[in-house]
């Protein structure tokens, strides 16, 4: 068994670290504090190939693995979670279907600029009544002979109004239930196709959640992803990927939250001595440490699957499960570890433990994850 | 035209700790990085390539087997190819022996116009190896560059100095030292790391290989002997702190200062 990384995946986590401390984290607080969308990170990221790490060359992709792209998603979540989820957004749910399912001409039209991050992407399954119950879609396609004419809304939809393409999900036959659900690729320029609310949110709170607003909304008929009737099939395949990237995202909160309290703890002087000389501080620095491992490679075995064409659903559905939990139950003991100055916007910590609970609950709640594990073993 | 940028895999010097009985670096577990100034030789270099047609930058740089994930990772900034000389005849070099076994490594890659070097490196601080290389070479040098322009087959750079700065012109091949305010280094982007593994960008090079002087390389060539490294001894002396209302505090200070002479 190998647990080593290869020397481009070494050099990534490198890169990425460095980018990350010098260009996300120090707009961090401030991006979190006035939900200010970090556009500039974004083309920085685009500058850097970093837009479509897993992607072939050829569809404007860096030509790297899916462990290269979670490493990225953790080293930037250590210093932001919010810039993490928006490369997970894009990569994993928006370009992910069209290199998958999409056709030639669909892969140059909109992965290749995705890819190359001239686009930004999103993904819009959610509906007010359709939630982890995905099946039940009210928004509707109905094809006129030459174009689909939508009709609903989505909500929570990352990226949402600061995207360029999205994959939406809508009925195209009511009758059919789950079958009857078709995907689409969908330019923020379409008729009939606008933002609404804009979320104010607990945690991650520069990246942009939103409504979309379908009114007879004209998508060519070019753009519907895989056939009629797949949508479903496309968007639970699509989530079995994104899991890993948010598992890596709450990996990186997790890691980031435990070097602020280990730099914190050495620092902090009670009764006449460092908080690190305190067993009982010690030992939770050590449980930290120990569950952050015990996530990390849960999230980079699913990944590994994934790039070698492994299964995978099992695997990510443990990986987020586990990692989500970890970034909760590590982020909320480091506020402990700082106390009354964890509490405060002095420290990274608090904004870490706010951000770490959307990772149990967006693209599958933590439930929905179990219900994942005990399907393959019950199957 | 053809540039060779010299660089040099350190340890970073952020991360690495003093072993307080051998009074020497501890390198285990730290991390290497392409010494900074280097990359701001490199990043000029690159910049030069962005804005200039034919353009080639290769990357020279000598070390252990090791060395070579540092030039992968100029390749992947944008270089096109990169030389490690790397044999057990040049471990243990001082500057004179390391500027003597680079001035192969040019004479071996032959043709160039500018050899680009960081000012100095990191664990080492002593700024001699780019100046040595260029008297090898018997090239004209200007050090510390902080601007740069090319205008046919001259440079004018401007040196910086203490308190101001030269603006020198010279004709190429020249040799030039890059300090930090030459530029922002970019990153290596991903594909390019990606790239910089594929195919055979690397070459690695032994003394004989670059038909070497071996009377002048190694530990056996290098005139310098470090005798014994040691760590300062931290100052003993105790601080005194003036508290409270800050006119008394200030007159205080004063009057201590007199005590003690030095005002």
């Amino acid at each position: 068994m190998d647990f080593s990384l290869t020397k481009e995946q070494l050099m990534v986590r490198n890169v990425m670290k460095e980018f990350a401390e010098n260009e996300v984290k120090p707009i961090a607080a401030e991006i979190d504090e006035t939900k200010r969308f970090p556009r500039e990170t974004v083309e920085k990221m685009a500058k850097y190939n970093m837009m479509g790490i897993p992607f072939p060359t050829e569809y404007g992709g860096a030509g790297g693995d899916d462990l290269a792209y979670v490493i990225a998603v953790e080293e930037l979540s250590k210093c932001c979670a919010t810039t993490g989820v928006i490369l997970s957004a894009h990569t994993s749910l928006a370009c992910w279907p069209i290199y998958k399912y999409g056709t030639e001409e669909q892969k140059q039209k909109y992965l290749v600029p995705l890819a190359k991050g001239e686009y930004l992407g999103a993904f819009a399954l959610t509906e007010p009544n359709a939630g982890t119950d995905a099946a039940s879609q009210q928004t509707s396609a109905v094809f006129d002979g030459e174009n689909y004419i939508l009709n609903g809304t989505k909500i929570f939809i990352t990226n949402g109004g600061e995207a360029d393409v999205y994959i939406v999900f809508a009925m195209t036959d009511k009758s059919k239930g789950n079958k009857g659900i078709s995907a689409f690729i969908v330019e923020k320029g379409f008729k009939g196709f606008s933002i609404g609310k804009i979320e104010d949110k607990m945690g991650i709170r520069a990246s942009s959640t939103a409504e979309l607003i379908f009114q007879d909304c004209v998508v060519p008929k070019e753009n519907l992803l895989g056939n009629e009737g797949e949508g479903f099939k496309i968007a639970m395949s699509t989530l079995d990927g994104g899991r890993i990237g948010i598992a890596a995202q709450a990996l990186g909160i997790a890691e980031g939250a435990l070097d602020e309290a280990i730099k914190y703890v050495k620092e902090r002087q009670q009764f006449g001595r460092p908080l690190a000389k305190f067993q009982g501080l010690q030992w939770m620095i050590a449980d930290m440490a120990t569950e952050i491992e015990a996530a990390r490679y849960l999230v980079y075995r699913a990944a590994y699957n994934k790039s070698n064409g492994l299964p995978y659903n099992k695997e990510a559905a443990m990986a987020k499960l586990f990692a989500s939990r970890c970034a909760m139950d590590v982020t909320t003991k480091c506020v402990q570890l700082f106390g009354g100055y964890g509490y405060t916007k002095d420290y990274p910590v608090e904004r870490m433990m706010r951000d770490a609970k959307i990772t149990e609950i967006y693209e599958g709640t933590s439930q929905v994850q179990q219900m994942v594990i005990a399907a393959a073993l019950l199957k | 035209m053809n540039i060779i940028v010299c660089i040099k895999q350190v340890p970073n010097t952020n991360e690495v700790r003093i072993d307080p009985v051998k009074g020497t670096l501890i390198r285990e577990g730290v991390p290497s990085i392409i010494n900074p100034d280097d990359r701001n030789a490199l990043e000029e270099a690159l910049r030069i390539k962005d804005s200039h047609d034919d353009v080639k930058v290769i990357v020279l740089s000598m070390g252990p087997p090791q060395a070579d994930a540092a030039i992968r990772e100029a390749i992947a900034m944008g270089a096109d190819e990169g030389i490690l000389l790397s044999d057990r005849a040049f471990a243990g070099s001082d500057t004179w022996a390391t500027s003597t076994a680079l001035a192969a490594g040019v004479k071996y890659i032959g043709d160039f116009d500018i050899i680009f070097c960081g000012r100095q490196a990191i664990d080492g601080d002593t700024a001699q190896v780019g100046p040595q290389l260029a008297e090898h070479l018997g090239l004209p040098q200007i050090t510390y560059v902080e601007e740069l322009k090319i205008e046919g087959d001259k440079v004018i750079a401007k040196r910086a100095l203490e308190n101001g700065y030269f603006v020198i012109e010279a004709k190429m091949p020249v040799l030039l030292t890059a300090i930090k305010e030459l530029n922002k280094p970019r990153y290596p982007s991903i594909k390019g790391i990606y790239d910089a593994y594929k195919g055979d960008k690397v070459k690695v090079l032994t003394a004989k290989d670059v038909n070497a002087d071996f009377d002048n390389i190694g530990l056996e060539g290098s005139p310098t002997q470090v005798m014994r490294s040691f760590t300062p001894p931290g100052r003993t002396g105790q601080g005194e702190i003036f508290q409270g209302d800050y006119k008394e505090s200030v007159k205080k200070l004063v009057v201590r200062l007199r005590e003690k002479h030095l005002v």
